[in-house]
């Protein structure tokens, strides 16, 4: 016999056509079992989702800020004491060739109060500060009321209020009195956040001179705040302890304030592990819908299963065409799952006016897992089906 | 032809578990083009036959030759693809997917003959004509009468031109007018050339059927009539007499036949008798 028997192979659209009509008779039961791996899917895109956008938030956030601020703070002596910053320190900065600008803030053993009635122990957890006139440029801050110290307030019993500070002592406007060292200073203005130096916001500022003349300033700066280039700050931090105190460079402390929030950044991006474990537990549960589905599926249709191995489909096609079914009720369960996954994001992000991000792994990733429990969930079926005898599946009735 | 029997059986038998002999040793050959019916009451082991003839089983001993294939030697695959490109079946249930269209059912069955959709469709919509349901291919299976879906079934069956058509019973579900509107459909197919066994345990079908073959307790008890001849008149159907006094010169049976290939008519010879046909 030189006649050769070999059967066709199913063109991929075939397959897919064929295991989409098993899908297309039963549609109540497709879509509750597809509903169960959409949720499972959905709960972790939006767990993603979610933390990305907040992350996405922090990074524009520390954009927008810049990550060349540098703070410089006394550190401790040998003894352990606490040590100083000369006061040339500033001036010093400043000559550092990438330096763009440079401020100071320096302690002052006082307290604010609104009245001289209010005892010295209240002081509302905020400092008094001297600082440098150009600081306000240097932390890029703004004033929401009133101005910034300039050459004429900064030698006045002038202060101007952290954001924070304001909100503690109840002003919302200038030109208020309040108590500090023993005598009335007027509040010219009141700044505005300042997310990089959030010491400043718990602050009430006045000029480095009527500091020194009137409230015993001794004009030691407590921190220096210096912006360079983006590519120098590496640089000048090496060189900053050297310059702020060379005689003592060990006593300085450098840091850089946006560190903090790319950790925070780093943290937001670190996903809740629970509610992520949680999602995987509704996918599992929602790949064994699946698998149960498609047990029912198989034995309602062994009939169909005769007819097919009948009309000349080998084991491998029928095998093949139960596992497109439980691939694509799958897949299906996986797009739904991703839509309202992305969807969930989008409406908390626009919720906390946060940018939505839904990271394209993310989707990749949940469209990949519905692949493989559709596989997982389809093969045992699919066995079974392909398993069936012909003459056995033509006799059911 | 290098292919002289489209059925070929010889000794075969068929034990199941529990020690039930389904055949007890049955020879049979099959020409191409004729048109006989396997007849026996139920448990005589005709559908075992069919399960032998249409390869969906294999014997317990004993040789089944298929349009030459010895089915011993093949492989679950290689007898997919016999069943694919040499069998049509005909079931007494219609086994048509529900909510698709008669075109895409008849469509279905050249599925895994590796036929291009497209050529599925022209070819499903040619069988349908050849089945006298050319006008209704869109319909789907519920908004047809049983007839035209047994019609349909027949369509799917012959869709790929196989050398044999295996109906089961192919009247069992339907009134004697939808079954005689089915027998004639698959009148005129043995007309145009087509093998076709029947398996049925209706006399009245038998009757009507060129070549008899009776089975009883595994054996095949009588085998008469000449296949090639063209069928007597469809039974229970009015004004089927005239068909039958046309035909009745052809049938004179032919006793202890194994059959044989030589008195074979040419296509063209049996069309032309067949032009008499009641179908409208």
């Amino acid at each position: 016999m030189t006649r050769r028997l070999s059967p066709s192979r199913l063109a991929p659209s075939d397959v897919l056509r064929v295991g989409a009509a098993g899908l297309r008779a039963r549609p109540t039961r497709v879509i509750l079992s597809a509903l169960g791996i959409a949720i499972g899917i959905a709960t972790m895109i939006a767990v993603i989702g979610i933390s990305s956008s907040s992350r996405e938030e922090l990074l524009r956030q520390l954009d927008r800020l810049g990550t060349n601020l540098l703070t410089v703070s006394p550190g401790h002596t040998l003894f352990g004491e606490q040590a100083e910053l000369p006061t040339t320190a500033v001036p010093m900065v400043r000559r550092v060739g990438p330096v763009y600008t440079a401020s100071a803030t320096g302690s002052i053993d006082t307290t604010i109060r609104r009245t001289d009635r209010i005892p010295a122990a209240v002081t509302g957890g905020i400092s008094v500060q001297a600082a440098t006139t150009e600081l306000l440029t240097t932390l890029e801050g703004r004033v929401t009321k009133g101005a910034w110290l300039n050459a004429a307030t900064e030698r006045q019993p002038a202060v101007v209020l952290g954001s924070e500070a304001a909100k503690r002592l109840g002003i919302t406007r200038i030109g208020v009195q309040v108590w500090m060292g023993e005598r009335w200073f007027t509040v010219v203005g009141i700044l505005g956040p300042m997310p990089l130096a959030p010491e400043i916001e718990r602050s009430a500022l006045v000029g480095f001179p009527v500091a020194e003349r009137l409230l015993g300033f001794d004009g030691h700066p407590s921190k220096i705040y210096e912006r360079s280039s983006e590519e120098s700050v590496e640089t000048v931090r090496d060189v900053l302890p050297r310059t702020v105190n060379p005689e003592n460079p060990q006593e300085v402390e450098v840091s850089r304030p946006s560190d903090a929030l790319a950790a925070r950044a780093a943290a937001a991006g670190a996903f809740t592990n629970l509610l992520l474990g949680l999602g995987a537990v509704a996918l599992l549960v929602g790949g064994v819908g699946v698998a149960n589905t498609m047990v029912i599926s198989v034995l309602e249709r062994r009939r169909e299963i005769g007819l097919r191995r009948s009309l000349g489909a080998t084991r491998g096609q029928v095998r093949i065409q139960f596992l497109a079914e439980s691939l694509l009720l799958s897949a299906l369960g996986g797009v739904v799952g991703a839509v309202l996954g992305s969807l969930a994001t989008a409406g908390y992000a626009l919720s906390r006016g946060l940018p939505t991000v839904v990271p394209p792994w993310a989707i990749g990733g949940a469209v990949g897992a519905t692949l493989v429990i559709g596989v997982i969930a389809g093969i045992y079926p699919a066995m079974r089906a392909a398993r069936l005898s012909p003459t056995v599946a033509l006799s059911t009735t | 032809m290098s292919v002289p029997y489209v059925v070929e059986l010889r000794g075969v038998t068929k034990v199941y578990a529990g020690d039930v002999q389904a055949l007890r040793g049955v020879d049979l050959t099959v020409a191409g083009g004729e048109l006989l019916a396997i007849v026996g009451p139920s448990g005589s082991g005709k559908s075992t036959m069919l399960h032998m003839i249409g390869t969906l089983d294999r014997p317990t001993s004993g040789t089944v030759r298929i349009d030459g294939f010895d089915v011993a030697g093949l492989s679950d695959r290689e007898l997919s693809a016999l069943r694919g490109r040499s069998l049509g079946f005909v079931f007494q249930q219609f086994h048509l997917a529900p909510g698709v269209s008669a075109l895409d059912n008849v469509a279905e069955g050249l599925l895994y003959t590796g036929t291009p959709r497209r050529e599925r469709r022209e070819r499903a919509a040619a069988a349908l004509e050849r089945v006298g349901l050319g006008h209704r291919l869109a319909h789907k299976p519920h908004q047809l009468s049983g007839g035209e879906q047994q019609r349909v079934a027949v369509a799917r069956a012959v869709a790929g031109d196989p050398p044999l058509l295996l109906a089961d019973e192919p009247t069992g579900n339907l009134d004697s007018a939808a079954g005689a509107e089915v027998l004639s459909v698959l009148r005129d197919l043995h007309a145009a050339g087509t093998t076709i066994a029947v398996i049925t345990h209706d006399a009245e079908i038998a009757e009507w059927c060129p070549r008899r073959v009776r089975v009883r307790d595994g054996r095949i008890v009588d085998d008469a009539g000449n296949g090639a001849d063209p069928p007597a008149g469809v039974p229970g159907r009015a004004g089927s007499t005239a068909d039958a006094a046309d035909q009745a010169d052809g049938s004179a049976d032919v006793p202890g036949r194994t059959g044989s290939a030589a008195d074979v008519p040419g296509r063209a010879e049996r069309a032309a008798a067949d032009i008499t046909g009641s179908r409208t």
